[in-house]
This record gives structure tokens, sequence and C-alpha cells, in this order.
């Protein structure tokens, strides 16, 4: 059996007495597309953050396509195809949309260092940005500095430039998060035409947007997994219930 | 250099741009060309040429202290490393190129180079050091360095003439013709060379990827760890870069005046620079070629209207300019075009 | 030939009296710094005010010592009211940069106006007769000054620490220093608490620079002289806190009078590689938050 594209073993985290990870056991397949519930303050960031290395572990391991990445930096993940946004727009807000994505893909493509040659002569990685701007629908404002976006426009440039990295794994933190409804069905759009090898997790309290998604849950609770199964079986599980309901809406 | 890359599709059914956002392409694409614009630093250089004749040292200080201000604006406008210790490369080079010329070696140009290396060595070193501090530790530990450095050459005065200055600097004519006289023309046109030159290479740098995550490292540091660049490596290379030119800065100084002194490592070189640069604007590579003129010749102005009490008047322009003009004077130079935009 | 333990407690002696009067200083920087993250790097304006106005009356006027300090205190901390009104709290939050080229400017303003003002010279500080002297204490005779430092300095650093321990005043300082956000929601009136807390800091900086005039001297270029030594204390100390810089300030008052006593050639040497080390061991200071 091949390797899971991303796993995590026995992950842990605490900050003295907190504990915000406990032992948690994850597998994500390829192609998975997988959501991540749990009520406020479960963790499930902090999880994130621990996936791609912006916080170090107390104790686990971390394993991309069956590498060990544990000791590794964030942003040598990163070039193995581990992809994250940001739950609050961690965007370059100075600059335009398209300088957004280019740098993305610029790094991607391994010449963000180059010295000598003008940015502009890397037309190929200009133009790919632009084709994601195009998918996301935000040609027309390719040129605008980010900061004055819409909201809504704003998290799908971030979306825009995490696929600028080729993920072969693409966390998206509360993708819809804040965004005004009236827009929010654009980005379930880009999520639903993501390409099939790239492996999906997404953390959401929007129900709806998760049973539409999501093949997969994992529940995770005060930083432990609680369940994890095929969304039926946890819509119909007491215990997720309880978790959010409460202990009354368990009948 | 990375192999052609595979064209995976990211989302199903990508495809390449259509034309109507061609010319958004190019014009993105074509940022970094020339325009009218910039070539009027280098024709109000020679105009001045023309015009002050008799100012020639005071125009050829200001050049080089546009080349000390650009590596300033290098590492502060686009790497975002704030730092009061700037001075610690432009004296390193100037103690270089003085040291050689004053021990037989006093070729200008080699001078120069040497003076590159021997900044970017202290520029590499210092910042594998210290590059990994943020904030108020950042700039204290930058702050040190040059301190540092001031101790030692002060102490090593069998080398470096101590507290009294390099003595005996002996220069020699350049490409073994044009000798460095009274009148400051050779020493005028060997500036504004060096400044061009080291100009148009700045410039390529920071228009090039290298430069434009240099912005972004700037922006949103932890962005740019999340997709991928390796932060502290391009901060070092920026580092290292600004501190050759800081240095060349230096040599010129050094060697058209023929003296160096402790005071070229110095807070006040180090906090000046600083100034004349947030005056014109940081981060948009002519803020220093607005402020430098502007601080020095201000300066000289004051200082011969009141020689004692100058200082007032340099202090209240100051106060005023960030009271009135935030974000230097190319940022009202921004507003106001906004606002002429916004008129029509 | 002064024994070694002996040449210790003097040195200890001169240095604690050093580091009370850089903490009264940079106590009040540290704190702006933090609450209102701006870069005043005019805060040695006031001690130097309150140096001046001290020396003066005690000069020109005969005031006794205490009361020349008292009006001192007064004087600059009632003058930084509107200075911090008009000029620095438009740049709040703002660019560093900003506040930097502001705070440069006062500081050769305030250079030029003291020179202009009182002259280029070191101001003379004539201290009542029995405090010229020597006070016989432990291994041998201390400077009376000294003695008096340290124990001026020990009762008002004690009296800041409960002020700000106990005080509701000091409450608010400490959640606005903590969490500016936190601290408006719950109703802390902001602006008045910057006001007050700037001129507390700028008062307790011409208190430490009147008191500590015969140690750091009163020259038109005070603020940029001594700039360095502040801002080490207050990096090394930690931001927007008050114990920090008072252990900050021993290890640079202590350190400092050491190394003029045993190495004088190398003393700077030692200081400057002494904030090096700390910083890249603690980069918050020793007292920083996490």
């Amino acid at each position: 059996m091949s390797a899971p594209a991303l796993e995590t073993r026995q992950l842990s985290k605490s900050f003295g007495a907190l504990v915000v990870a406990n032992a948690i056991d994850f597998r994500l397949e390829r192609g998975a597309r997988h959501a991540l519930i749990g009520p406020n303050g479960a963790g499930k960031t902090s999880f994130v953050n621990l996936v791609t290395g912006a916080l170090a572990p107390s104790a686990g391991h971390i394993l991309l396509d069956g590498a060990d990445v544990t000791a590794l930096p964030q942003a040598a993940r990163v070039k193995r195809g581990l992809v994250r946004t940001f739950q609050i727009t961690q965007l370059f807000r100075g600059l335009s949309v398209i300088e957004n994505v280019t740098l993305a893909v610029c790094e991607c493509r391994g010449v963000g260092g180059e010295l000598w040659r003008p940015a502009g002569h890397h037309r190929a990685a200009i133009e790919e940005a632009y084709c994601l701007l195009e998918q996301m629908g935000l040609a027309e404002e390719a040129l605008r500095p980010v900061a004055t976006l819409a909201y809504g426009r704003q998290r799908l440039t971030e979306i825009a430039v995490a696929l600028g990295l080729a993920p072969k794994v693409l966390l998206l933190d509360e993708p819809a998060a804040g965004v005004p409804s009236g827009e929010s069905g654009r980005i379930i759009e880009a999520i639903e035409s993501l390409s099939a090898d790239i492996a999906l997790l997404i953390i959401e309290h929007d129900m709806d947007l998760v049973f539409r998604l999501a093949r997969r849950i994992t529940v995770l609770v005060q930083g432990r997994v609680l369940v994890e199964g095929a969304p039926d079986e946890i819509a119909a599980d007491p215990r997720v219930r309880q978790v959010y309901l409460g202990e009354r809406a368990v009948r | 250099m990375a192999p052609p890359r595979a064209v995976r599709p990211r989302l199903s059914g990508a495809a390449s741009p259509g034309a109507p956002h061609a010319a958004a392409i190019d014009a993105f694409a074509h940022r970094h060309r020339l325009r009218g614009y910039e070539a009027a630093p280098w024709l109000a250089a020679l105009a001045a040429y023309f015009l002050f004749p008799g100012y020639l040292p005071l125009v050829a200080q200001i050049l080089a202290t546009i080349l000390f201000a650009l590596s300033a604006d290098l590492v502060l406008g686009y790497a975002g490393i704030v730092t009061l210790g700037q001075a610690a490369f432009f004296g390193a080079g100037a103690y270089t190129a003085g040291i050689l010329a004053a021990h037989g070696w006093g070729e200008p140009i080699t001078g120069l180079l040497a003076a590159a290396v021997a900044a970017a060595a202290i520029g590499f070193l210092s910042g594998l050091v210290i590059l990994r501090s943020t904030g108020l530790a950042l700039l204290m530990q930058t702050l040190v360095v040059a301190a540092l450095l001031r101790e030692t050459a002060n102490k090593a005065s069998a080398i470096t003439g101590g507290d009294d200055g390099l003595q005996g600097m002996q220069v020699w004519p350049i490409f073994g013709r044009f000798e460095f006289g009274l009148f400051g023309r050779t020493a005028f046109f060997y500036c504004l060379a060096v400044l061009f030159l080291c100009w148009l290479a700045l410039r390529r740098l920071v228009h090039s990827p290298f430069g434009r995550s240099l912005t972004g490292t700037r922006e949103n540091v932890g962005r740019m760890h999340a997709i991928g660049a390796p932060v502290m490596r391009r901060r070092l290379t920026a580092y290292t870069i600004s501190a050759a030119f800081a240095g060349i800065s230096g040599a010129l100084i050094a060697q058209t005046a023929s003296f160096v002194g402790l005071d070229s490592l110095g807070l006040e070189r180090s906090g000046t620079v600083l100034i004349m640069l947030i005056i014109g604007g940081v981060g948009r590579l002519y803020g220093a070629f607005i402020g430098v003129p502007l601080y020095m010749i201000a300066q000289d102005r004051f200082s011969s209207i009141d020689p004692v009490y100058w200082f007032f008047w340099i202090g209240l322009l100051m106060v005023l300019l960030v009271t009135f003009a935030r974000g230097g004077i190319l940022g009202l130079v921004d507003r106001l075009r906004s606002w002429g935009g916004g008129l029509r | 030939m002064p024994s070694a333990l002996s040449a210790v407690f003097f040195i200890g002696f001169h240095g604690i009296a050093f580091a009370m009067v850089l903490y009264l200083i940079s106590v009040g920087l540290s704190v702006t710094m933090g609450m209102m993250g701006f870069v005043n790097l005019a805060h040695g304006v006031f001690a130097m005010a309150g140096g001046y106005v001290m020396t003066r009356l005690m000069n020109q006027q005969g005031a006794p010592l205490p009361l020349a300090l008292a009006a001192a205190t007064v004087v600059v901390a009632v003058a930084s009211l509107p200075i911090e009104r008009v000029l620095y709290r438009r740049l709040y939050g703002g660019d560093e940069l900003d506040q930097v080229l502001l705070t440069m400017g006062l500081v050769f303003m305030s250079g030029a106006a003291a020179q202009y003002l009182c002259g280029p010279l070191q101001q003379p500080l004539r201290l009542p007769p029995g405090l010229n002297g020597g006070v016989r204490l432990g291994f041998g005779e201390v400077p009376a000054y000294d003695a008096l430092l340290i124990v001026c300095g020990a009762g008002l650093v004690t009296g800041l620490w409960l002020g700000i321990e106990r005080s509701r005043f000091g409450a608010k300082i400490r959640a606005a220093v903590d969490n500016l956000r936190m601290a408006q929601s719950l109703g802390i009136d902001t602006s008045r608490l910057f006001s007050l807390t700037f001129a507390l800091g700028s008062g307790l900086a011409a208190l430490g620079g009147g008191l500590g005039a015969s140690l750091i001297t009163i020259t038109p270029g005070y603020a940029l002289d001594n700039l360095v030594y502040f801002l080490i204390v207050v990096a090394i100390g930690g931001l927007g806190n008050i114990r920090g810089p008072f252990l900050a300030a021993l290890l640079v008052g202590i350190a400092d009078s050491a190394c003029k006593y045993w190495i004088p050639q190398f003393g700077a040497f030692f200081i400057y590689a002494m904030t090096m080390a700390i910083l890249l061991w603690r980069p918050r200071g020793l007292f920083g938050r996490a």
C-alpha cells in the first residue's frame, strides 16, 4: 500500500500545562477530500501550524509522502509540496494581486533568488500566475494592490497563491471564514475544481460546506481526535452532536 | 538552473491567459524598463558641474553619500532590516582604501574593490550572527557591531591613526592620468561614474526576482516562509551586498578627501544616512537621490548662515517634514499625484 | 594598595549609584516603548532638561537640592504633555522610521537650544557642603553623593514598584502594555493613559538626569551622547516592564564601573560585547515577554 500524502504519528504540543495537541494520529490519503472540524479552541489551526512547521512539536512525527519531515523548516516542507492557506488572510498587502501570486510561482520554480535577470523576463511564470487569477475570476483586478480588494476576493487570492506553489498536499484553514455569502460561492467552486491528485484538508465551521466537499471527516476536540469517518457516520455519531450541541441535544 | 516545469493542471480545465489580458501582463512584466524621468538625477549632476564649478568637492561628497544611502535603502527599504550600524561597512571600506593608500598602494579602483570585499566580509559575518533577530534586538545589535568596530579602530591606532585619523594617504591618479586636484573635478567624475555603475547594478538587483522577494519579506515575512522562500539566506545576501556598496561609498569619501577619521564608523554617520533616506522616502530607490542632496545642501547653507546653531534648523526641518510629509518627499509626491488624479 | 575585596566594594557601590541614575532615566522609555510601541530616541532630552533646570535653579537661584530636583521633575513632566499631544500622538502605530525622524529632529533642536541658552560647557554642580565629601562605610570612605543616590534611588524605585503593582493607575498601565485593544474595550481611556504615562516617564527621566548630574554631566550633547546606554538598558531589560530595566541598569552600571577600574582601555568593548551576548541569548530582553 502506498504511503499516505500526509501522516502524523503521536503528534503532540503543549505550552506548559496547556495541551494543544494530544498524540494525534492522522492520515491524509492521496487525492483525499478530508475535513477537520471541531469546536473553537479544539486546536485545529495549531494542528496545521504543527504540520506545516510554523510551530515546533513537543513530540511525534510528521511524514510527507512517507518521508519524515519533522525536522525540516517550514520553507523546506513547502518545497516538497505541503502548502497551506491562513485563517486570517496573510498576503503581501502593499503589492498587487498578480505580484502576490507571481512571487509564489517564482519560488516554486526555483527562480525566486535570481539576482540578475529582471523579474519581468520570467514570462512563463507571470503567465502561469495570470492563468490562476483567471480561474479564480481575479484577472480584472490583477494590478490592484491586494489591500484594496474586497475581503472575499482576498481569500480567493490566498487560494491562488497556494495553488501557485504546485501543492501535493493543500491545507485550507477556514477558506470561507468571514466571507459574505454572496462571495463564498466562488471559493467553493474553486475548491471543487481542484485537481484530483491534490490531497486536500479543509478546516471549516460551515457544516454545509463540509458535507458538500468532504469524503472523510476528522473531529478534533481539545487537541485530541474524537472520531474519524465518512460524513454520514460523523453526522449520526452522538458524541459529535454532544460536543457541538451539548448534553441536552443528544436524545 | 531549474529544469522546465511540467505544467500540471492544478485546477481541472486550466488554459493559457486570454488575449485581453496580454496588455496587463505586459505592464507588469515591463516594470523594470527605464523611464524617462530616471535620467533626471544624472542630468542634474552634470548641470551642477557647469553651474556650480566652485562647489565640486561638495557635489562629489553628495554623490558618494547618495551611494551610501542607496546601500541603506537596500537593507532598510527593501529587506526591511532597520539598522543603526550601516557606518560599520562605510568605515570598513574607508579604512581599507585609506590604509592601502597610506601604505604604498594608492591605486584608486583596486582600492575601491578591496574596500567592497572587506566591507562585504564584515557584513556577511555580522549578518550570520545577528540576522536571526528582529525588532529592537536587531537594531541594538547593528549598533553594537558598528560600535565594536569603532572601538577596534580606536585601539589599533598604529594602523588607523586612532583619534587623529589616518594620515599620509597617497592616492594615485585614476588610470595613471587623472589626478585628484584641488578643484575636485577628478573627484566629481570619479564619484559620478562609480555611483552610476553601482546604481545600475542596484536597480537591476531590485527588479530581479531576488529584489521582489525582499519586498515580500518586508511586507509579510510569515507569508514568505509559507511560500517556501529561504528567508534568512535572502536577508543575508541583501545585507552583504548592501555592506559592499556602503564600503565602496566609504572608500570614495576616503580617497577624495585623502583622510579617514573615526567618525566614519560612528553612530552619527549611521544616524544621518538613515535620516537623509527617510527624508527622501524609503524603499523607492530614488529617496536617496532626493534626501541626500536636500540634507547636505541644507546643512551647508544653514552652517554658513549660523555656524553654531545650524543643528536647530535641520532639526526643525525634520520635525516639519514628519508632521506634514509622512513617507518622505517621495511619499508626498505620491499623495499629490493621487490627488491630482482624483481631481481629473 | 586596596585589597581586591575593597575594590569590589567600591566598584559595586559606585556601580549601583550609576545604575540608579540609569534606571530612573530609562524606565520611562521602556514603559512607553512597550505601551505605545513608539521609538522615542528623544527620551534623553527630558533627562537633559531635568539636569539643566535643576542646575540652573541651584546655581542661579540658590535653591536647595531637594527643591530644585522636585521643581525640575514637575516642570519637565508638565512640559512633556503638550509635546506628546501635538507631535508624538500623530505617529502612534505608524511607521517607525517617521518616529525616528521626529525624535532625532527633537534631539537636534533641543541640543542647539540648550547650547544657545546655557552655553556649550558642562553645567557645574555645586553640591551642598554635607554632600561634597565622603562617608565612612564598609571598607572605607565612599563619596557621600553616591550614597545619597543609592538611598534616594532605592526609595524611588520602591515607591515606583509599589505604585505600579498596587495602584489603579499602575494596573491600567500594565493592562495597556499587555494588550492594548483589550484595555480599550474594557473602557480604559488609553489616550489619557498614554499622556500620563509619558509625563511620568519624562518626569522620572528628569529626576534621574538631575540626580545623576555628577555622574552623567549635563552638556548640550547629552541626549545624543548617552542615547546608546539608555537604549542598551531598555533592550537588555525588556520593553514595557519596570523590573527588567532595573536588572539591566545594575548590569550596565556595575559592568561600566568595573571596566573603568580594571580594564579602562577596553571598557566600552566589554559593555558592547555583553549587550550583544545577552540579546543573542534573550532577544526580548531579560524580562521581555516571549
